[in-house]
């Protein structure tokens, strides 16, 4: 911590102040910009003081990718280039991360999962990279479309999972992100994920902190596992006898190793409360109907709520911002007074529906749905109809346009 | 609130993660005993008395003390090295102090030697083969140090102490946080303040081997 504190108060090359990253992002007075959420993602790189930004073209994570190359040009930057392919570039950051650089890189949809053997191996080795996901679709037939299925794959990589509604909490998070992945007993990844076109792509008011603050460097002296010793694991993988041997020892220390992992993620909590304010945010949650989403979800459930009002239906609701750590108590405190939880996805297998039903007694009061996906909206009217419909309200067809 | 509670073992053929437990790291000026978090003066007294009990009290080093990578280094390892000799000073006859680095975190085939070194992927031997019922990790980074000490609590009877740089050790029985020269030499200035008052075990560790 010395060597942290050393640098607060001083300059570094763009003439930026290494200010105490609390007071930064409290304290500092904010200035409203209309920007876009790639633009966002630009200005918190620009105030991170990043060592290495590397990453590989896909829709819609491509414009952030390019601006920060900008960012580069003008100095903000350590190191910056593109990858070979996004299993390349996973590898790339992997390597900048053991050599002890502060590491940043921006993915989506099919490139999240072609590079889907590295985030495992991020945790494992304790690297604190931290990955932007503008989540997309990923199947076949193709879809460049906004599709939150690829966060489900991150769920059980040991990998820190964020979900970010706006632009202003993608450039508050990225900040905080940071803080919270490089304490020295979390020392993870960070997928912090957002609905791509929707955040990505919408212009917004954010608030920023002032240009002319940045963040304390990564002090890689603080990690849990040595930097770039070659002959330790995590570093040494692959020759290692621990890795090649058949018998209880090796078998016991992959075991004791990956329940580290996640005991790092349980040890997050506290600092992801503290940063984020809390897993989770609730309005009204003593009210019979309650929804309960991540992402843009949340903003369309918000205004479905605003819609009910309007028609005598009170409801709650539950922003999940972090997966991983899982809010799994806060779930279910805020959730007792519900006899209906409905749960909003854009994706077609419901997997955030899935996760709290695994966590609240009771959990045939979750209703999962409404899903859309494949980069359809979810218009806050078919929240609205799946929740009276639940009630036995009478409900029109959003369906037959035209007749 | 957990119930759950951070004890000797050996506890399970694979025991859990005690942060998967519900047990949380202390804070800067707290420690914690058994995963209860408590003011940081009562962890030297039990510590002091852990030590004094054990037949083989032993202080693992790791990389962080063993070498002078940094003055601050350099100062912890000649620290490290007068808390043994009070150790050893203090105990009565028949225990056994011991001084047993953690050179590197390689794994060591075909066999570690146990007499001479201890190792983050199989500490369960050096424990086993020196009969080790209370040690100490010091200098050890903070994943191999959760490793061991989790392997240890499966398969050993061995009370465990970490006195850690960073933010303490759940794995442990009792973990100091933010260690530092003053918090080495405070912990010896216990066990010289107890000395004479604590009466040893009669028996040495367990190991799952024996039960």
């Amino acid at each position: 911590m010395a060597e942290i504190k050393s640098h607060i108060g001083t300059q570094n090359k763009k003439g930026q102040t290494y200010t105490d990253a609390w007071k930064m992002m409290h304290e500092a007075p904010r200035n409203p910009s209309f920007y876009t959420g790639s633009e966002v993602i630009k200005e918190a790189l620009r105030r991170a003081s990043c060592d290495v930004m590397i990453a590989y073209p896909i829709t819609p994570q491509s414009e952030a990718a390019a601006l920060i190359g900008e960012l580069f040009a003008e100095g903000y930057i350590g190191d910056y280039f593109r990858g070979e392919s996004e299993f390349a570039v996973m590898s790339q950051c992997a390597g900048a991360a053991f050599g002890g650089a502060r590491v940043f890189t921006t993915t989506a949809g099919p490139g999240t999962m072609r590079a889907m053997e590295n985030f495992p191996m991020w945790a494992g080795a304790r690297l604190p990279i931290q990955m932007i996901v503008t989540c997309r679709g990923i199947n076949s037939p193709l879809s460049i479309q906004p599709d939150t299925i690829e966060i489900s794959y991150l769920l059980n990589t040991g990998m820190l999972v964020w979900h970010a509604e706006t632009a202003q909490d993608f450039f508050d998070w990225i900040l905080k992100g940071f803080m919270v992945s490089e304490e020295p007993e979390v020392h993870l990844p960070l997928a912090l994920c957002c609905d791509g076109f929707f955040v990505t792509h919408t212009k917004d008011v954010v608030n920023l902190t002032p240009a002319d603050m940045c963040l304390p460097p990564y002090d890689p002296y603080r990690s849990p596992v040595p930097c770039m010793d070659m002959e330790c694991p995590p570093v040494r993988m692959m020759r290692d006898p621990f890795i090649m041997k058949s018998n209880y020892i090796s078998y016991a220390t992959h075991a004791s190793w990956q329940q580290e992992i996640w005991a790092a993620i349980e040890r997050s909590r506290k600092h992801t409360i503290k940063w984020i304010n809390g897993l989770i945010d609730t309005e009204n949650t003593d009210a019979e109907v309650v929804i309960v989403a991540s992402g843009t979800a949340v903003s369309q459930g918000r205004e479905a709520i605003r819609l009910l009002e309007d028609e005598g239906v009170r409801c709650g609701l539950v922003k999940v911002k972090s997966l991983r750590p899982w809010p799994g108590e806060e779930i279910r405190e805020a959730t007792k007074n519900a006899k209906h939880i409905f749960v909003p996805e854009f994706n077609v297998t419901g997997w955030l529906a899935k996760e709290i039903k695994a966590t609240i007694p009771n959990s045939e009061r979750v209703h999962a749905g409404p899903h859309v996906c494949g980069g359809m909206t979810m218009p806050p009217e078919i929240i609205v109809s799946e929740i009276k419909t639940a009630l036995g309200l009478r409900s029109e067809s959003l369906a037959g346009r035209g007749s | 609130m957990t119930q759950y509670r951070v004890l000797p073992g050996p506890e399970h053929f694979l025991p859990p993660a005690a942060a998967s437990m519900g047990i949380y790291l202390p804070n800067p000026g707290e420690a914690h005993i058994n995963g209860v978090i408590v003011p940081e003066e009562k962890a030297y007294e039990e510590a002091a008395r852990q030590f004094l009990m054990a037949q083989v009290p032993t202080i693992f080093p790791g990389p962080l003390v063993l070498w002078a990578w940094n003055e601050k280094a350099a100062k912890k390892a000649a620290a490290v090295r007068k808390l043994y000799e009070i150790l050893k000073e203090c105990v009565q006859p028949g225990q056994k102090p011991m001084l047993i680095p953690m050179p590197d975190y390689r794994p060591k085939y075909p066999k570690i030697n146990p007499e001479v070194e201890i190792n983050p992927n199989h500490p369960n031997l050096t424990i086993w083969h020196n009969k080790i019922d209370c040690c100490m990790f010091i200098g050890v980074h903070c994943h191999q140090a959760n490793l061991s000490l989790k392997i240890i609590r499966g398969g050993t009877s061995c009370y465990t102490v970490a006195m850690c740089a960073q933010a303490g050790h759940e794995d442990a029985m009792l973990s100091f946080r933010d260690a530092s020269v003053e918090k080495i030499l405070k912990l010896g200035e216990w066990i010289r303040k107890l000395k004479g008052t604590v009466k040893p075990r009669l028996t040495t560790a367990k190991t799952s081997a024996s039960n």
